[in-house]
This record gives structure tokens, C-alpha cells and sequence, in this order.
């Protein structure tokens, strides 16, 4: 095989237009039209299937068929550029959010950032998360100057839309049903163990958390969430983020 | 340091982790699941869908066109009356 | 080089979500096989549950992703992903695909035919050896299921093989089913290519469903589904083969609407079977 010969049979594989490509035989005939469709449909199926497993909630929401036309159209636009399909669809969002037969659904992609981010938690590192105990013997004047360091599973997502909400009714976690609070919500994405964990954070967590994953001290840190919402609480937003394992060290 | 003062700074952080010491282990960790996991299909696997890595396909059609399909999924069931949210309709976070 | 050393029993291709009924009992299963690329993740369930599995039973990894047919140089950052999983894991066994996937750093995810030539022989070649030094072990080369052929073809896929196996000292994967499927595709006998098939360099067998279409001429099409339990022709096809190589490590592979445990390990079993009848034959 020449490297045209690849090339053609490469492009031909993605561009439905593309004519099959020459130096192709089968038995009963020179067009084997049919037969190279085989490998078009493996092509997208494959793929739309490696989507629809990251993103199953997300197929929840806008049905089968539609879900796979879309994927179609994003595979031809961004093909995976790594036979590591766990990490295929880390731009799915992006390109949902401008797929205008999509448009009228607002939230979906924040659905599809929660679900890429339960992927990339689930495939993270092992790593043990900090022991609280460990920070109950440090001396209270150390403590404004505390920097976390975050567990590789974590991950601060934000959204305008009730995103927690509409994930969880579509992934078996709650009953669905219309949302009668349509409320902006964040979430929290962690996997201290070996279960993917989505928390919807209290008022100001996000910043909270977002600033001390970036490195910020956590006395910093208390003042960038107090700035993002009047009613934020130190002691609760502190402890959440200890008892779900977002830190896996301090200095 | 601007909006709270060291002592309740310090006071905070003290009651963060008593409520951490004083808190039962999360219902996930007493199951099954905690030594392994949730079982979880493998993207690379064949088991994603009709007609993956190394398994064809001759079912799906690879020219479906999304511009002449309406989502139909549970999105309905979630409307709410205004439609499907919007950046207006929910109070900009708190 | 480590040799591939699969036990002569039958396996199956481990699927998550049957963990726990594997986990439930001993299970009669003589090696699990997993695709690679599912285990090149940092951490997380993947590898707990290969792990457990691995103290209990044969493995073996078969890679989905190399592109060794491709005329393109291999993927190094891949290709040192395996030598990662193959290291940490130790499996009995690698494999990957007379097949490419990957053409200019895009993943196709797809295995694609190529011609047999002179070319693409020497192309293949150099990649196994590649491989087999990278892994410092044996790998095994699986045949195809193919539903095209190359006007530019000058070699028979049974000589290709071999002479691959010659210049490189790998194993063979014979794939059964791919060949019940792509003889029939090209109106071929299946006997007739498992008669030219370099039969003493094989080191598995996989047997698998398949399903059935037709092409622009009306033509049977068969498809390597891997969606249903193995079909008759490929049960007697494998019956015929086991007489002749006597017991080989063999593969159910069931990748779409996987039925539950009892069902695929019976699958199993059903080969276990043959093989234990062979090696009984041989015996007597």
C-alpha cells in the first residue's frame, strides 16, 4: 500500500461525499460500495460509541438518535488524535455549545463538562486523601498560611444551569421530573476511593475550592469566596471539601 | 485576611474539623463497590456500542444528519414552563 | 524475548460488568483477555479490578489501537503505554492486529485492511519487530476480517502471515470467525485457507459471533459482530482445526449485547470441550 493509497482510503472513511476510493475489488463487482460503507459505519459507530459511554447522560437528555448525529458531525470536526479513547471527547462541550440544533438545550453543555469530568476522576490517579487529623495538630497561627495540594481526581465545575440536578436525574440518581427550582448550581467532582463522587457545592465553594486547587492560601482563599457569595461558611465548605477527600496534602 | 478576623478564622477552621472527626463514613464506602469500583464500559472496548474497535457494524447509518433531528430525549420531562433554562432564568450564583 | 505461553484452555474477554459474578466463585476459565487501551488510565476501578483479577487467572492483553498494518511509523508514546500495562501486568500473552487504525495521528478506531505486497510485508515486519524489542516478548498477529480486497495484492493473507512469522519470530492469533467471515466475503473456501494457514505458529485461537448482510451485488456480507454466541460453521471450523493442532488457548469474545456471566462462560465451556476431547484423543 502506497501512503496515497492510505491516505485516500483515510478520507474516504470520514467524508460520507468522498467516492470510494480506486484499487478496491470484491468478488461481485469493481464499486463495492457497500462493503466500504462497512468500514465508514465502524468508523462513526465505534466512536459514537466511545461517546456515548463517557457521556451517557448527556445521551439521556437528547435521545439516541439525535445524541449520534451530533457525535457524527463532532468526530468528522475533531477526530480523536489518540488511540486512548478515555480521554476522547475532552472537547465535546466546546462543540456542543456552538452545534446549533443543540442550541435550544442551554444546559447540556455543563452536562457534558460534569461527565467528562466523572471520566477523567474515574481513570485519575490512587492517590490517599490528607487526614483531617493531621491538621488539628498544627498551631492556629499556621493556618492562614496553609496551601492544599489537590487530589488528582478533583475537579470544580460551575454552571448557570442546574447542572447537578439534571445529571443526576439522568443518571439514575434521582427521580426525573420537571425542575421546579431552576437554580444556578456548582459541582464537585472527586474519587478519593474507587467511586466517582458529584457534590453540589454551597454558596462560594466553587471560588473556595477553584482558588485552593490553583495553590492559593487558604486565608486567600476564604477571602476570594467571601468576594463570590456574602453567605459563604467557612467551617462547612472546609469540612465538605476534608470529608470528600479533595486534598491529598498541605505545606 | 480582610472580611474575618484571626480568631474566628481560627475558630472556623477548629469547627471544620470537629465536624470532620464527628462524621460517619459516607454510605459508599460500606458497599460493595468500594474494593473495585463501579463497573464501567471501557471506551476502547467493544462493548461501547453496535459495531466498535474490533467488532463491525453494518446497522448504523453513518450519514445521519442532526440538522433535521430534534432532541428527544428526557430533555422534555425536565422542561420547564419558561422552556429549557436559559442564563436568564436562573439568579446569577449566590 | 519472553514466549507467549497462554494455558490450552479456553478464556474469555473480561467485561466489566461481570466483576462481581467472576468474583462470586472460582471460575472454570482457563485466562481473561483485555483490551489494552482500556488499562492505560492512571488509576481508578480499571486497574482494581485487573489487578484481582490477575492473581487469580491467565491473562492476556490484546491491543486495539497499534496501527501495525498502517504504512506510517508507529505511535513511540504508544507503544511505550503497552510496554507500561504490559510490565505492570505481565500478562501470558500480547497480541495486536494485522490491521491499521491510526493515519496521520488520527484515530480511526477501526481495523483496516491493506494489501498484501512486498511493501506493506517489510512495513509490518519492521513494526512487530519493533514491538517484540520494545516489550522484550513474543507478541502474537491476528488475522483479519476483511470485507474488500486490494487490486494491488499480490500475496495470499496465509503466505503474508507466514512470511511475517518467519521474519520476525512472532505467534499467530487465528481468528476463526475472521476466517469463516472473510472467506465467505470473498467467496472463498474457509477450508481451503485454514489448509494454507501456518497452523503450528498459532498460539490462541478466538471464536466469536458474527452477523450477516449483503453487498451491492446481492452478495452474502458477513460482518465480525461479535454480538451473538458462536455460530455452527465456526464451531465445526474450529472442531476440524483443534484435530489437527491438538488443544490451544481459545478465545470467546462477545464485545456487543454481552449476555450474562452463565451464558458466556458456558460459551466457554463449550470450547473447553473440544479442547479436552482433543487432548483425551491425543492421550488415547
Amino acid at each position: 500500500m502506497s501512503l496515497d493509497t492510505q491516505t485516500r482510503f483515510a478520507v474516504a472513511l470520514t467524508d460520507p461525499a468522498a467516492p470510494v476510493p480506486k484499487g478496491l475489488a470484491s468478488w461481485t463487482g469493481s464499486q463495492p460500495e457497500r462493503r466500504f460503507a462497512v468500514y465508514r459505519n465502524n468508523v462513526i459507530a465505534a466512536l459514537t460509541g466511545a461517546l456515548a459511554a463517557r457521556f451517557p447522560a448527556s445521551q439521556q437528555i437528547v435521545g439516541e438518535a439525535f445524541f449520534a448525529a451530533m457525535a457524527a458531525d463532532f468526530i468528522r470536526a475533531h477526530p480523536p488524535r489518540s488511540p486512548l479513547l478515555l480521554s476522547y471527547g475532552d472537547d465535546f462541550a466546546e462543540f456542543v455549545e456552538r452545534f446549533e440544533p443543540a442550541k435550544a438545550i442551554a444546559y447540556l453543555p455543563d452536562v457534558i463538562r460534569l461527565e467528562a469530568a466523572r471520566g477523567k476522576a474515574y481513570h485519575a490517579a490512587d492517590v490517599a486523601s490528607l487526614d483531617a487529623a493531621t491538621l488539628a495538630a498544627l498551631s492556629p497561627a499556621r493556618l492562614a498560611d496553609l496551601v492544599f495540594v489537590p487530589h488528582p481526581s478533583l475537579c470544580v465545575l460551575r454552571s448557570p444551569h442546574p447542572v447537578v440536578t439534571i445529571w443526576a436525574m439522568n443518571a439514575g440518581e434521582a427521580a426525573l421530573q420537571p425542575i421546579a427550582n431552576w437554580a444556578a448550581e456548582d459541582a464537585m467532582v472527586i474519587r478519593p476511593h474507587l467511586i466517582v463522587e458529584v457534590r453540589r457545592l454551597p454558596p462560594g465553594g466553587a471560588a473556595f475550592l477553584q482558588a485552593l486547587a490553583q495553590g492559593t492560601c487558604l486565608a486567600a482563599a476564604v477571602d476570594i469566596a467571601t468576594e463570590d457569595a456574602d453567605a459563604f461558611d467557612l467551617s462547612a465548605n472546609l469540612a465538605g471539601a476534608l470529608q470528600s477527600g479533595a486534598f491529598i496534602a498541605f505545606r | 485576611m480582610n472580611k474575618i478576623s484571626a480568631s474566628v478564622f481560627a475558630a472556623s477552621v477548629a469547627t471544620a474539623l470537629s465536624l470532620v472527626a464527628s462524621a460517619p463514613a459516607t454510605a459508599a464506602d460500606a458497599s460493595k463497590e468500594k474494593c473495585y469500583g463501579v463497573a464501567l464500559k471501557g471506551q476502547n472496548d467493544c462493548a461501547a456500542g453496535p459495531g466498535t474497535t474490533c467488532a463491525g457494524t453494518s446497522k448504523v447509518d453513518h450519514q445521519q444528519n442532526a440538522w433535521k433531528l430534534v432532541p428527544a430525549g428526557t430533555c422534555e420531562a425536565m422542561k420547564t414552563p419558561n422552556g429549557h433554562g436559559s442564563l436568564k432564568q436562573g439568579p446569577a450564583p449566590a | 524475548m519472553k514466549l507467549s505461553g497462554l494455558p490450552r484452555r479456553a478464556g474469555v474477554g473480561f467485561k466489566p460488568e461481570h466483576f462481581l459474578a467472576i468474583n462470586a466463585a472460582a471460575q472454570p476459565i482457563g485466562f481473561f483477555e483485555v483490551h489494552a487501551e482500556n488499562y492505560m488510565g492512571a488509576g481508578g476501578p480499571p486497574h482494581a479490578q485487573l489487578g484481582k483479577l490477575r492473581e487469580d487467572y491467565a491473562l492476556s492483553i490484546h491491543g486495539v489501537g497499534l496501527s501495525i498494518g498502517s504504512v506510517q511509523p508507529l505511535d513511540k508514546e504508544h507503544l511505550s503505554r503497552l510496554k507500561i500495562v504490559c510490565d505492570r501486568y505481565e500478562p501470558e500473552s500480547f497480541s495486536e492486529h494485522l490491521a491499521w487504525s491510526t493515519h496521520d495521528s488520527v484515530f480511526l478506531n477501526d481495523l483496516l485492511p491493506l494489501p498484501y505486497t512486498s511493501h506493506t510485508l517489510t512495513a509490518v515486519a519492521d513494526h512487530i519487530d519493533q514491538v517484540q524489542e520494545t516489550l522484550k516478548r513474543q507478541m502474537l498477529l491476528e488475522n483479519p476480517a476483511t470485507y474488500l480486497l486490494f487490486a494491488e495484492s499480490t500475496i495470499e493473507e496465509t503466505e503474508f502471515l507466514a512470511d511475517v512469522v518467519r521474519r520476525t519470530g512472532c505467534g499467530l492469533l487465528l481468528d476463526v470467525n475472521n476466517v469463516f467471515v472473510g472467506s465467505t466475503n470473498h467467496h472463498m473456501d474457509p477450508g481451503d485457507y485454514l489448509a494454507l494457514f501456518p497452523i503450528e505458529s498459532v498460539r490462541e485461537i478466538h471464536l466469536s459471533g458474527h452477523s450477516e448482510t449483503v453487498d451491492d451485488a446481492g452478495a452474502p456480507l458477513l460482518i465480525d459482530s461479535h454480538d451473538t454466541p458462536v455460530k455452527d460453521p465456526v464451531w465445526a471450523l474450529f472442531e476440524a482445526l483443534i484435530a489437527r493442532t491438538g488443544p490451544v488457548a481459545t478465545l470467546i469474545e462477545w464485545d456487543n449485547d454481552v449476555p450474562d456471566w452463565p451464558v458466556l462462560c458456558a460459551e466457554a465451556q463449550a470450547a473447553d470441550d473440544i479442547l479436552l476431547n482433543a487432548s483425551n484423543r491425543r492421550a488415547a
